[in-house]
């Protein structure tokens, strides 16, 4: 039995879950650079990014559905349906995030300035260091790329946590910044869940390529020979 | 190993100079569904045909290698085809029930060749054989009436089941059942295999993976005569260890 139309429709829709992570990765990068630069239209482009990354999940999860009833994908193909499965869920919430991130920026830029306690650009650097590295892992099926993703995380949640401390410490000594520390906050959060689906992203690119569940820090058994 | 189980111990088969079988060595576990799959010619059928010495009929073909039943060596000196093949029954692909045969007679047939006298108890044995296969509700009011080949294309194949099941086997080997049937038929057939294997040991070469991933909780992949690699179905449909039946279960070759 040929499967070559299979095989193709298989490939367009990783190429497509490719170009979905890159309209991720571009609206986190566009937040982060309005951070940076304090500019309302980069926040404008992450909100009309989203309606595309939104509408992209829907075609392609309907792809994915008519890939799995009318092919019964077996083995490698089975495992990798279900991990773009994933990362179409997980790239549509780091869409989301980056949204959250630029609605905090718009209302950091209507308050009076004030800096951030917490290292928010080291923070989103590493974030997005984990989505390009976990999308590259993807594109190259490289498993060991993806694993060293993994490892990245630890450290995200780190940050996260001294983001907290150190907002919490400038709240008391400057109560009247609260709503600027609140947002900060937020920032923090959202880039330290944008860090989490990147994880998701590179855990599904073990399991795809290698048949292992790695999640929750469980042990991967051996390559397979 | 446990009971009803099929130990497989070096198999090799020819047919003449050719050989079909190389070294295969297998533990069929006993009361449960094994599928043989693997692209035509890889020896799936010789395979299943050495498990109750059908590859023998073949003047041409010949067996060398060890396969137990439970305890017995089928291929052991003293042990005859017959004994064999009572204890290790077949289904084939397409349904062959006696043609000229009532349902009744159909089903035994295999009976009467083993020294049964016809009465009360045989028609006992024959009811209970067509209600394990599933066709005692469709033919009970027929039995001695309409032929066998009356019947649909499936309720021939359930037939035949009972035919097989009539001498109480302990292993049933079934050569693509359900290739020629429609869906509800197949349908049926499958849900028998359920049953079945609380007091048999089945055995099924199948073309159709998604059969296979759903009768049997074993599966053994075969390539040019060779087991490549056997385990749990649900391992070998969704991580199998070895390249080449990644290869053929996701349609790369084969």
């Amino acid at each position: 039995m040929s499967r070559i139309r299979f095989h193709e429709g298989l490939e367009g829709l990783r190429q497509e879950l490719t170009a979905m992570g890159g309209m991720a990765e571009r609206a986190v990068e566009l937040a982060v650079r309005a951070y940076a630069e304090r500019d309302l239209s980069l926040c404008q482009q992450v909100f009309s990014g989203e309606v595309i990354i939104n509408s992209t999940e829907r075609r392609l999860d309907e792809v994915v559905l008519d890939l799995l009833a009318m092919q019964q994908p077996m083995a490698v193909d089975l495992r990798l349906i279900l991990a773009i499965s994933k990362c179409i869920a997980d790239l549509e919430r780091v869409g989301d995030q980056a949204v959250n991130i630029a609605e905090c920026i718009q209302k950091l830029l209507g308050l009076p300035e004030f800096d951030s306690p917490a290292d928010l650009p080291e923070m989103a650097s590493l974030a997005r260091t984990m989505l390009r590295r976990a999308l590259n892992a993807f594109v190259t099926g490289d498993a060991a790329e993806a694993q060293a993703v993994l490892l990245l995380d630890d450290d995200l949640d780190t940050m996260n946590d001294h983001a907290y401390t150190a907002v919490a410490a400038a709240k008391a000594a400057e109560p009247a910044m609260t709503q600027n520390l609140l947002n900060f906050l937020i920032i923090a959060r959202n880039l330290e869940r944008i860090g989490d689906h990147a994880t998701n992203i590179a855990e599904d690119v073990i399991f795809w390529v290698r048949g292992a569940d790695v999640r929750h820090h469980a042990l991967a058994p051996p390559l397979s020979t | 190993m446990t009971s009803g189980g099929i130990r497989v111990e070096l198999l090799n088969a020819w047919f003449g100079d050719k050989q079909a079988l190389r070294d295969i060595s297998i533990n069929i576990e006993g009361y449960h569904t094994t599928a043989i799959i693997g692209p035509s010619g890889c020896g799936k059928s010789t395979f299943v045909r050495c498990l109750n010495r059908m590859h023998e009929v073949n003047p041409l073909a010949r067996a060398g290698g060890r396969v137990f039943i439970g305890n017995t060596d089928i291929y052991a000196n003293g042990t005859t085809p017959v004994e064999v093949r009572r204890r290790v029954g077949m289904v084939f692909q397409k349904p062959n029930p006696f043609p000229t045969m009532s349902i009744y007679d159909n089903v035994a047939a295999g009976l009467k060749l083993n020294g049964w006298e016809r009465g009360r108890r045989l028609g006992e044995v024959v009811e209970q054989a067509l209600r394990r296969a599933a066709l005692w509700d469709e033919v009970k009011d027929d039995l001695k009436q309409k032929s066998g080949a009356s019947l649909s294309g499936g309720q021939q194949q359930r037939l035949c089941i009972a035919r097989a099941l009539a001498v109480e086997p302990e292993v049933l080997l079934m050569d693509e059942p359900a290739s020629a049937l429609d869906p509800m038929a197949t349908a049926k057939i499958e849900d028998l295999l359920f049953e079945l294997k609380q007091s048999v040991t089945v055995v099924i070469v199948t073309h159709n993976m998604q059969q296979a991933a759903r009768v049997a909780e074993f599966t053994g992949f075969f390539l040019m005569g060779e087991l490549v690699e056997f385990d749990r179905t649900e391992q070998m449909f969704t991580r199998p260890r070895d390249k080449r039946t990644e290869d053929y279960v996701t349609g790369r070759f084969g």
